[in-house]
């Protein structure tokens, strides 16, 4: 024992850390504090790193070769990490989460297996528990690695953001999920080096089966799921390495973690399990295209001048933005488009439904990042309340989150989903890419609506024939 | 380590739960993306356990692993915490103070 009184110290150095960690999620939960809770994680992260270079459990005092590696590959680590984090585009937002989300249950795995690998070394079997500690760490890393990269990769448009869907898939998870099982219980009877390869293969594998056939429009939930599990992971790790801290931070962070997923999927009026197990997307593409009644059916579609005189005129406009709007990079033309009209002495603001962009609140840090102020910026509940009263709803880019299907047609997968009313205003202007349908697959009757004017084209495109137009209007 | 211990961590792992939850429980949905991103950075704190592992690593197999245990966990800690601060940076960037002096000269708007 070198000297219970550093370890102590060091135990100490850690407590205060859990309780930084514990203050900034505090923080994290009041957009005053949120930037300063940030920092205070960071801060009592910096400490715990740096304490445990100190820490006699890391026997790094007499293990140069091994301090010298470590600290390369936290530099390396650091130099690759820092520009990404500053350079990514605020829309690529979610796929860099779900990568550093990756990387992080990609450690804990590593770990799990290098102290397995440790404990296969001595003479001396350790306990049931100990083993199976690690394999959980283990199991639990390898899933959320390989379904951050699958979610990354749809995100990333790297492959289709669209369900993949085969004959039986339910029943090949299923039984992968069981092979899984019965490799860890082997695994942990065992010992057996070559049978906790298999499981972290077989781990692997049911990463990826299992985000395959999770949409597009669905993988912000799954990346918070993702985020949940990489936290139970590294509690995992704690339990296998003695260490506090990384139970309660993991503990921390696995359990706001389901509590924020249940609040995202409940945004979107669906339970987590049919989020997780429908692959809703393909089911309704399916109706979708026996719907081509559809197409049929008229619209109104406008030109920017029309629309420009019609914003121009009007007393008080709603922007609804949404996916489009986001993948078009168009938020700087959407304020400058409503400075504009402010400056004529419309009221402009902007309903924000709570999954408009990719994630939850992402719409918020694309408009905050175009210099919208806060008071303009209505959640969905308060937008409706006031869209009587609405001239014109200016929907750039969303689709579902309109659809009064939601409201109207039981039948519908949508159906029971919160949406912002736009319907109710006087005028609705969709500006769109086309008519195909939203994430969900399925008509809009808004955009048939008699007092609905549709304008077709890239967001940012039809926003800025619109800046010029309400200009010359 | 003895059975105590195993319990005696099982006791922080079950008031954790109640912690994590309790915590997050009045968040406005705006600060949603904000948040999971803050938490996928504190779960970065497991490069202290991939310190630890690597400083116990015998031989090349495990200094392999751990020698990317530590990369991949800087990845998460230091990208994590780096991009959440960049997020909240512009939401703190424009909120009352400059909205209302901006407002001032635009007059009856409201």
């Amino acid at each position: 024992m070198h000297g219970p009184t550093l370890t102590n110290w060091i135990d100490l150095i850690y407590l205060v850390t859990a309780v930084g960690f514990i203050l900034a999620l505090k923080g994290l939960s009041s957009p005053k504090q949120a930037r300063n809770g940030n920092i205070l994680a960071a801060v009592a992260a910096t400490i715990a790193v740096v304490a445990t270079f100190f820490n006699p459990d890391a026997q790094f005092h007499h293990k140069t070769t091994n301090l010298i590696l470590t600290l390369v590959a936290m530099v390396l680590g650091a130099v690759i990490a820092v520009p990404v984090a500053r350079k990514v585009k605020m829309t690529a937002m979610p796929q860099l989460v779900a990568i550093f989300n990756g990387v992080g249950g990609g450690a804990a795995a590593l770990i799990s297996i290098t102290v397995f690998l440790q404990h296969s070394q001595l003479s001396a079997k350790p306990a049931v528990y100990v083993i199976a500690e690690g394999i959980i760490g283990l199991l639990i890393g390898c899933v959320s690695f390989s379904g951050s990269a699958i979610a990354f990769a749809k995100l990333q448009e790297l492959m289709t953001g669209r369900p993949i869907t085969y004959p039986g898939q339910q029943v090949i998870n299923a039984l992968v999920g069981l092979a899984i099982a019965v490799m860890a219980v082997l695994t942990v009877l065992t010992g057996s080096v070559t049978l906790m390869v298999i499981t972290v293969a077989l781990s692997l594998v049911l990463g990826i089966i299992f985000v395959l056939p999770i949409g597009g429009a669905d993988v912000p939930v799954l990346i918070s799921l993702l985020n949940s599990f990489t936290g139970l992971a590294v509690a995992a790790s704690g339990f296998t390495l003695n260490n506090n801290l990384l139970i309660i931070a993991g503990t921390l962070v696995g359990a706001s973690g389901i509590m924020l997923t249940q609040m995202m999927s409940k945004a979107m009026g669906r339970s987590l399990a049919n989020v997780l197990f429908s692959a809703f997307g393909s089911v309704v593409t399916a109706g979708g295209g026996a719907d081509g009644t559809g197409e049929t059916r008229t619209v109104k579609s406008g030109t920017p001048e029309d629309i420009g005189v019609l914003l121009a005129y009007a007393r008080k406009v709603v922007i609804v933005p949404g996916y489009g709007l986001a993948v078009a990079q168009a938020q700087h033309t959407a304020r400058e488009l409503a400075d504009m009209l402010m400056e004529r002495g419309v009221e402009v603001f902007y309903a924000i439904h709570p999954v408009a962009g990719r994630m939850p609140g992402h719409m918020n840090v694309l408009l905050a990042e175009a210099n919208v102020p806060y008071d303009e910026l209505k959640e969905m509940d308060d937008a409706n309340a006031v869209m009587s009263t609405v001239d014109v709803a200016l929907v750039v880019g969303a689709n579902d989150t309109v659809n009064p299907a939601a409201k109207n047609t039981p039948g519908s997968p949508i159906f029971g989903m919160p949406i912002i009313n736009a319907d109710e205003a006087e005028h609705v202007v969709f500006l769109k890419r086309s008519m195909r349908p939203g994430f969900a697959g399925i008509d809009n009757d808004l955009l048939f609506n008699e007092k609905t004017t549709l304008l077709f084209g890239d967001a940012k495109d039809t926003l800025t024939k619109l800046v010029s137009s309400v200009n010359d209007a | 380590m003895s059975t105590t211990g195993i319990l005696e961590f099982l006791t922080i792992f079950v008031l954790a739960i109640f912690v994590g939850n309790e915590v997050v429980a009045r968040v406005p949905s705006i600060l949603h993306t904000p948040l999971m991103s803050g938490s996928n950075a504190i779960h970065g704190i497991v490069l202290v356990g991939a310190m630890i592992v690597m400083g116990t690593a015998n031989g090349t197999g495990q200094l392999i692993l751990g020698f990317f245990g530590v990369l991949l966990a800087t990845l998460n800690i230091v990208g994590g915490f780096t991009v959440t601060d960049r997020m909240l940076e512009m939401f703190k960037a424009k909120p009352a103070d400059k909205a209302s002096a901006g407002e001032g000269s635009k007059g009856g708007g409201h």
